[in-house]
């Protein structure tokens, strides 16, 4: 963190370990094998399945469910890890409550859908705890395709190459691999370093070679990886965080919610982390949630998340609203920034109430609140890293700084793909990258073979 | 509230609910505990000669589950009472006296010769019982030495041992038939020839569970090997209700009094045997699986069904359903029904569609105007019922009566006369008018 000593509010330890350590356990824990078969005997094999319709990468939702009841694990674990090559983490992770299990016909009569999510973990977890190969790898091709970008996108993609025969190397730019997955996403919802267990997994199929701590821009070109490899896949996310366009935003105390998520994901005593007394979380999506959650749970005495619209139109989903609020975050609605204050360190925001004008645009207004704050996180999205990217995207469509790709994830420069955040199209879901690699994979592997 | 005392053959109980010739009437512990709790009557254990046979000391039930662990199928190999004779004789004795109130029947299983039941007998009745019951149901040990479902299988045998007990005996004489015959007709028939009071049905059916899967052997077994057991509990009522129906309606068999068991669980289960000719019920499996507390939603269930339906006594009830039980060839052709789904319960699951399409008449859309909707075509709908088996959702799915008009499956008009097969035009051998 940026100069947190310059706030004697913001301090480590507010928690003892074992507190800590209890608010960061599993969200959702894991099913037992009783639960599970209770759970999966209220499928109803339903037809033409909503829940697979509403799955980003068509999970065959009922299929796996009918192979938990059969106590076929392990083909239950295929079904669902062939589509979703990440179906682990999409277990943990995934806003079910706003895809899969918002379709379960359940829902119809009693409100209470099938928890596909849980049953997901539960046909999963076997595969990585015992690292069962599940794939093999077709005949050889002898291509080679380069895959920017180690986050969901690029591993999904890389791995469905790998399997089709072909050869990837992935360039990261972080020495872990894992993206969001590893940097970003709340630490309860993936406990005991499962993204890289999984990723280690993925990788066990082989093919795949890896180049840490090198990013596009900096390190190599687009232009060498189309010179070099038989295909690029690009899955490089979004590498920078939108600014609040208000004064004093370079105060210290004023944080980008990512970088404190990304530090607290890779911290493992976190009642060493650095919090405030005082917190305040600008934006309405899962980051601002899980931001403000974590905070909550490392010891902050008050958090506040700040959002311009109303409750239907943020991004984090209902469950999500309630999980901030039942762990003791305050939600304002319809409020938005206008003033840092502070000398030397934030130590209050200026907030305009807001509303929508005849035509249905979002104004501020003149009435304002203030709120104490020994930080202010911000968690308004995030866009493409153009400074460090530079000239590369150049050759590229982009369209409201994300690249353009069509159906098959090919963007405007022939022999180059893309996929997750960085697309027009992406978001900001695991499961939606995952999606975009294997169709990139399966589109790099026509072109490649024809 | 209906009254539910019963008389059976003259033996009277505070209600009609038995407990089955079984384990939870092995001895006088449980069958106190039994009574205590409410059971109007108990069915002893099958006696037999001594020494007492001797049963295996590993498993000797194993279940058909659910994925929750709800016991649907039991399947048992224990034998008759492993005790001394004396022992048991002794034990209802006292249990008579103790519970005057309460029916208390013994079951017996004797070798086929006239000497052995002519000794064994009366030293049963000694002991104050109401009732014998004679048990050729059993199909597992018992039938391998010529007892148990040895016997009930042959009718000749069945009316010859009914003949020798009833000349000794001075109490009612009931038969327990088993279920591994072809016909049910033959062996009740059987009973009353040989002066049977009564007839109680079913005993258990031949069954196999499962194998295990990792050793690929019989489950469960003994020692490695496996031998079949009799099979029981709700899975098997089905069964059931159509042999007590088939003695029921059969003129030759309709006069013997019935006792009905095989799967009663709950009061709805003790519903159907009555209202099929049963007058009263025995319980095994329901206690077995919940213990014997399970006596209060039969009796209670029962007395407030038929308080609903304004009938004063549970003999109101006993044979209503059986005139409308009848052989198919019997059956109205000209009758039409079709499905009807109610859009408003409909959760839209396809489950209605796709077994209609992959299996039956292609009569349910899944697509109306580009959306999910799951709707009868009449012009398809033979009217079977599967849609409405499978529908998760109760009552979602119901039959409609097509009383007139034209039936848009054959385009032909809807007749009000009855055509059944015995005349349909079809048949070869219709008898004419």
């Amino acid at each position: 963190m940026a100069t947190p000593q310059s706030n004697a509010n913001i301090r480590s330890g507010r928690l003892d370990k074992a507190d800590i350590e209890r608010n960061f356990s599993d969200l959702h824990p894991p099913l037992s094998r009783s639960e599970a078969l209770i759970e999966a005997d209220r499928c109803y094999f339903c037809y033409d399945a909503p829940c697979t319709t509403a799955c980003p990468t068509g999970i065959d939702i009922p299929a796996f469910i009918q192979k938990i009841r059969s106590d076929n694990i392990r083909g239950s674990a295929r079904t669902i890890l062939t589509e979703n090559i990440m179906g682990g983490m999409c277990a943990r992770v995934c806003p079910t409550e706003v895809l899969c299990e918002e379709a379960c016909v359940r829902n119809t009569h009693e409100d209470k859908p099938v928890e596909i999510g849980r049953l997901q973990r539960y046909a999963t977890d076997p595969i990585f705890d015992d690292n069962t190969q599940l794939f093999e790898r077709a005949e050889p091709s002898g291509k080679t395709v380069a895959v920017v970008g180690g986050g969901p996108a690029g591993l999904s993609c890389a791995h469905r190459l790998a399997m089709l025969g072909h050869d990837a190397v992935v360039y990261s730019r972080d020495s872990k691999l894992g993206g969001l997955n590893e940097y970003g996403i709340a630490a309860y919802k993936t406990v005991d370093d499962f993204a890289q267990r999984e990723i280690d997994w993925i990788l066990s199929i082989g093919g795949i070679d890896i180049r840490d701590n090198v990013a596009l821009g900096a390190d190599f070109t687009l232009a060498d990886l189309c010179e070099q490899y038989d295909a690029v896949f690009l899955g490089i996310g979004l590498g920078s965080v939108n600014e609040l366009g208000i004064d004093n935003e370079d105060l210290p105390g004023v944080e980008n919610a990512i970088d404190y998520i990304a530090e607290l994901r890779q911290t493992d005593d976190k009642s060493t982390l650095p919090v405030g007394e005082r917190v305040v979380v600008i934006g309405g999506g899962m980051t601002a949630i899980d931001i403000a959650v974590q905070s909550k749970r490392l010891g902050a005495a008050h958090v506040d998340i700040v959002y311009r619209r109303g409750p239907e139109q943020m991004g984090a989903s209902a469950f999500e609203q309630q999980l901030a609020q039942t762990s003791g975050v305050t939600i304002h609605h319809w409020a938005q920034p206008r003033r840092l204050r502070g000398d030397r360190a934030v130590t209050a925001i200026e907030l305009e109430k807001t509303t929508l004008d005849a035509d249905g645009r979002l104004v501020g207004s003149d009435e304002t609140f203030v709120l104490d704050a020994d930080v202010v996180f911000k968690a308004i999205g995030q866009k493409l890293a153009d400074e460090q990217l530079g000239d590369e995207l150049q050759a590229l469509q982009l369209q409201g700084g994300k690249i353009v790709v069509d159906e098959s994830q090919a963007t405007s420069l022939d022999g180059v793909w893309a996929g997750g955040d960085c697309v027009v199209g992406g978001d900001d879901l695991t499961v939606s990258a995952v999606q975009h690699g294997k169709v990139a994979a399966h589109a790099i592997d026509r072109r490649l073979r024809s | 509230m209906a009254d539910l005392t019963s008389d059976f053959l003259g033996i009277r109980s505070p209600n009609p609910f038995w407990l089955a010739s079984a384990p939870p009437t092995d001895k006088a512990y449980n069958v106190n505990r039994a009574f205590e709790a409410g059971w109007g009557g108990a069915v002893w254990k099958t006696l037999g000669e001594d020494p007492p046979i001797v049963n295996v000391n590993g498993p000797r039930y194993s279940a058909l589950h659910s994925n929750d662990r709800r016991v649907i199928g039991f399947n048992n190999i224990e034998l008759i009472t492993d005790r001394p004779l004396q022992t048991n004789l002794d034990e209802i004795r006292q249990i008579k006296r103790d519970w005057p109130d309460r029916a208390l029947v013994v079951s017996v299983m004797l070798p086929m010769n006239e000497e052995t039941w002519a000794k064994y007998v009366p030293m049963i009745e000694d002991t104050g019982a109401d009732a014998l019951e004679l048990n050729f149901g059993c199909p597992h040990g018992m039938s391998e030495r010529g007892m148990g479902a040895a016997v009930g299988q042959v009718p000749e045998y069945i009316q010859m041992a009914t003949e020798w007990c009833k000349k000794v005996a001075r109490i009612p004489v009931i038969v327990k038939l088993t279920p591994n015959v072809t016909h049910i007709v033959p062996p009740a028939k059987a009973a009353m020839d040989g002066g049977a009071d009564a007839v109680s049905l079913i005993n258990t059916v031949n069954s196999i569970m499962r194998v295990n899967y990792d050793t690929l052997t019989m489950y469960p077994a003994t020692d490695g090997m496996g031998t079949h057991g009799g099979y029981c509990g709700e899975a098997v009522k089905p069964i059931a209700l159509n042999m007590v129906a088939e003695i029921s309606r059969n003129a030759d068999t309709a006069n013997i009094p019935i006792s009905g068991i095989g799967g009663i669980t709950d009061w709805r289960d003790a519903v159907d045997f009555l209202a099929l000719g049963a007058d009263n019920v025995q319980v095994c499996t329901a206690a077995m699986v919940y213990g014997f507390k399970i006596i209060d939603d039969l009796t209670d269930g029962l007395s407030t069904f038929l308080d609903d339906k304004g009938m004063r006594s549970v003999t109101e009830l006993v044979g209503r359903a059986v005139p409308s039980v009848t052989d198919w060839q019997h059956l109205n052709l000209n009758y039409v029904e079709k499905a009807v789904i109610n859009q408003d319960l409909c959760i839209k699951c396809g489950r209605c569609h796709i077994v209609c399409e992959d299996t039956s008449h292609q009569a349910i859309t899944h697509t109306v105007n580009g959306s999910r909707h799951f709707e009868v075509i009449d012009a398809e709908c033979v009217g079977c019922n599967l849609c409405v088996s499978v529908c998760p959702v109760e009552s979602c799915i119901t039959m409609r009566p097509v009383t007139d008009g034209i039936d848009a499956r054959t385009g032909e008009p809807i007749k009000n006369e009855k055509l059944s097969w015995t005349a349909h035009p079809n048949n070869p051998m219709r008898k004419d008018g």
